[in-house]
């Protein structure tokens, strides 16, 4: 810790989501958390041993909160661990994994939380949070200590992937968890409607002869959620949603003043069932890519804070599991990598302004969560990026950090770059 | 003054994976090749040399007779050597991945690959990792581009043309291979498709296929010159898609009196093996309008004709 120089990143383009700030200015870093970002600090103003970084009127923005990924430590270390998911998050500008229960064992006891948070302490070069279960053993039966695991570090409950189907559990987690502030996040998307769907309904999986997985999946188990929240006062969080007809649940429960919020994945802004093609497994997801007018529904969402969060839903397969018949293969992808990066072609592409798009990263996944980041006030942790937001490079897999190289942006072009990551006061990755 | 002989018909891919990307002239060209086959395949010499020392594998994962057979067939009496492997005596059995099993095969230097598959795509996942040229023999619910190919030469002999014909494909369209090779087959040659079948059993946006949708088949037959039925699979018959056998059978298995919806001179086909009973009553199977037996023949000529249209972009062909 003594050896942790102060650090003044200088002619800086400041974002601040947090405050709605978007200056030219400096940043002052010092003991681990922000002193101050404001116009005109200068070189001069700053103590002795101060390490000066010209960032050339580059962005600097709080580091990403990344609210959904699925990491493989416990149990599947071959496709993740702590430490190569937080490589990979600090390649691509994230500060914070909120990594997810569904781990072998499954997070659903105090000591597994205590586990993952050592092993990340002691391997990991970003901060990582666990969700922690909402049932035992994810099987959707019998809640987990939610008061205890809550003490123990876990930051909201969910049963990852999979979705709660007896109503009469979900409503006494919501109830229960109410009592602690926990926050319920619930994957919507029933079991039954999915079927041997693999991909959207509709004329594209058709055509190539997947079964198809109805918008109704997630509307259905989203609407009895809203029901649900509303019985019992319950803080609940929308782990993915997908679809148009979702959004509309969505704002008739906020217009309720329901205490009610939502996350998108990257991929599910960004992409398009048509985006699968010759059956491209890496595009497979859960819950699967949508119409273009479903991603364009979702983008604008976003920006008017229907959905609060954009979160990566990184979650790494290897060969064995995704060069198999698209209905065979896993369903997932990587993407903390590259969420930022993929956000960016939103930016450029004039469907949300980049303020928001942060705001969606970082900020609103602190606040849900309770967790200090996700703005540059004084005093506020030291995590923050720089980037390089006009530079253009392509996606290699190879070079990526994941262990796994399931990307849907195989050698995408891309436009901007993350160049610094700043985890707790210390630079963690750094490309020149 | 020499006459040019006539250039022999290639295909402008290397492999078939389905009816789609196919051209007009690509189908009218393996057609008329085909017709040349069902005149051998009447000789008591049956045999041509034309791939003489190639060698082709087929490689079912899915359990199929006549399918598998035609092949294997239409390849002996082109001259290859033909391996068959499937599913049930293999290594696929123990784990292998279609992936290896792939890298496997390639090792051993195969001219053509015959595959079929339980999982839509399979197939061309598979013709990726190989240098030969593959034939899709069935993948899942996506393409059975030889089956359409053959019944289009069934009833291209039997009414002179497909153009401007009328063809109603009744039955599981959901879940049926047959049913989107034959879509886009009859759809590029000119001819009116319609599918019907209880909404159950159709493909969500089936409109956007350019096909006429109907859920009766009064209405789905009517002025049908073709009427193409298709099999329902026993695991969905008792409630999952349909209440029951008998019920099905009552609305939309054909007989003599759903026949006669149709027009007078139309013409029954059957991909097979048929449910005698479920989607399709005897009395019509076996009657004098039914060209199911002739399909299987067709069968045969038409697959030589695509092992013989691949075989000539084979290299050092």
């Amino acid at each position: 810790m003594l050896d942790r120089r102060p650090i003044l990143l200088a002619n800086a383009r400041i974002a601040d989501p947090s405050r709605d700030l978007d200056i030219v200015g400096d940043v002052l870093l010092a003991d681990g958390v922000v002193r101050e970002a404001k116009t005109g600090i200068g070189a001069a103003g700053v103590p002795e041993g101060t390490e000066v970084i010209d960032c050339r009127g580059r962005l600097v923005a709080p580091g990403l909160i990344d609210m959904r990924a699925f990491i493989g430590e416990p149990g599947a270390t071959s496709r993740e661990t702590l430490a190569t998911a937080s490589q990979a998050a600090a390649a691509g500008g994230v500060t914070t994994i909120v990594c997810q229960p569904d781990t072998t064992p499954a997070i659903d006891n105090a000591a597994t939380v205590d586990y993952v948070l050592r092993r990340a302490r002691d391997t990991a070069i970003v901060h990582v949070h666990p969700m922690a279960a909402i049932t035992k053993g994810l099987e959707g039966k019998e809640m987990t200590e939610i008061g205890l695991l809550k003490a123990a570090g876990a930051v909201a409950f969910t049963d990852g992937e999979r979705s709660v189907t007896n109503a009469q559990v979900m409503r006494r987690a919501l109830a229960y968890a109410r009592d602690f502030d926990a926050l319920i996040v619930h994957h919507t998307e029933d079991p039954d409607l999915i079927g041997e769907g693999v991909m959207n309904e509709g004329e594209f999986g058709a055509r190539l002869g997947l079964m198809g997985v109805p918008k109704a999946a997630e509307t259905i188990v989203l609407e009895r959620d809203i029901r649900l929240v509303d019985l019992t006062g319950g803080r609940y969080h929308a782990a993915s949603v997908t679809c148009a007809e979702s959004l509309e649940v969505l704002r008739r429960a906020k217009d309720a003043g329901l205490d009610v919020t939502a996350s998108a994945s990257i991929n599910h802004l960004t992409l398009n069932e048509n985006d699968i093609g010759p059956y491209r497994t890496f595009l497979k997801l859960l819950p699967p890519l949508r119409a273009e007018d479903d991603r364009k529904a979702l983008v604008e969402a976003l920006a008017d804070g229907l959905v609060d969060v954009a979160m990566s839903d990184h979650n790494p397969q290897d060969v064995e599991t995704k060069r198999l018949p698209f209905a065979e293969a896993a369903p997932g992808a990587i993407g903390l990598e590259t969420m930022l990066i993929a956000g960016l072609r939103l930016v450029h592409g004039g469907e949300i302004e980049l303020i928001k798009l942060l705001r969606a990263m970082s900020t609103r996944p602190a606040e849900l969560l309770g967790l200090p980041g996700g703005t540059l006030r004084a005093g506020a942790p030291a995590d923050l990026i720089v980037v390089d937001l006009d530079r253009p490079w392509v996606v290699d897999p190879a070079e990526l950090k994941s262990k796994c190289k399931n990307t849907p942006f195989d050698e995408a072009r891309m436009t901007g770059r993350v160049v610094r990551t700043i985890v707790a006061g210390r630079t963690v990755y750094e490309i020149v | 003054m020499t006459i040019a002989p006539k250039q022999p018909f290639v295909l402008s891919q290397r492999h078939l994976l389905g009816i789609e990307g196919l051209t007009r002239a690509d189908i009218s060209g393996l057609l008329d090749l085909s017709e040349e086959f069902v005149e051998l395949n009447r000789q008591i010499e049956k045999k041509r040399a034309s791939l003489r020392g190639r060698t082709q594998i087929n490689l079912f994962f899915e359990v199929s007779t006549r399918t598998q057979a035609s092949f294997e067939l239409a390849g002996k009496r082109l001259g290859a050597d033909v391996m068959n492997m499937s599913a049930s005596s293999s290594s696929m059995r123990k784990g292998e991945t279609l992936m290896d099993t792939a890298i496997t095969l390639n090792a051993m230097h195969p001219d053509i690959i015959v595959v079929r598959h339980h999982a839509s795509g399979a197939v061309e996942l598979l013709a990726r990792k190989v240098d030969c040229s593959v034939i899709n023999a069935g993948d899942g619910a996506h393409e059975h581009p030889t089956q359409a190919l053959l019944d289009a030469l069934t009833i291209r002999r039997n009414k002179g043309r497909l153009e401007g014909l009328t063809v109603a494909i009744c039955g599981d369209i959901l879940h049926s291979r047959v049913a989107r090779s034959n879509i886009i087959l009859l759809n590029t040659m000119g001819a009116r498709v319609r599918v019907v079948a209880p909404s159950t059993l159709l493909p969500p946006g089936i409109e956007r296929f350019g096909v006429e949708v109907a859920r009766d088949m009064r209405a789905g037959l009517a002025g049908a010159d073709i009427v193409m039925m298709l099999r329902l699979q026993r695991e969905r018959m008792n409630g999952s898609y349909v209440p029951s056998v008998s019920e099905y059978f009552q609305y939309y298995g054909l007989d003599e009196k759903k026949l006669g919806f149709a027009k007078p001179d139309a013409l029954v086909m059957h991909p097979g093996p048929m449910n005698r009973g479920v989607e399709i009553d005897s009395i019509v199977a076996d009657g004098p309008r039914s060209l199911i037996r002739e399909q299987v023949e067709m069968g045969v000529a038409v697959r030589m004709a695509v092992l013989e249209a691949l075989s000539r972009n084979l290299p050092n062909a």
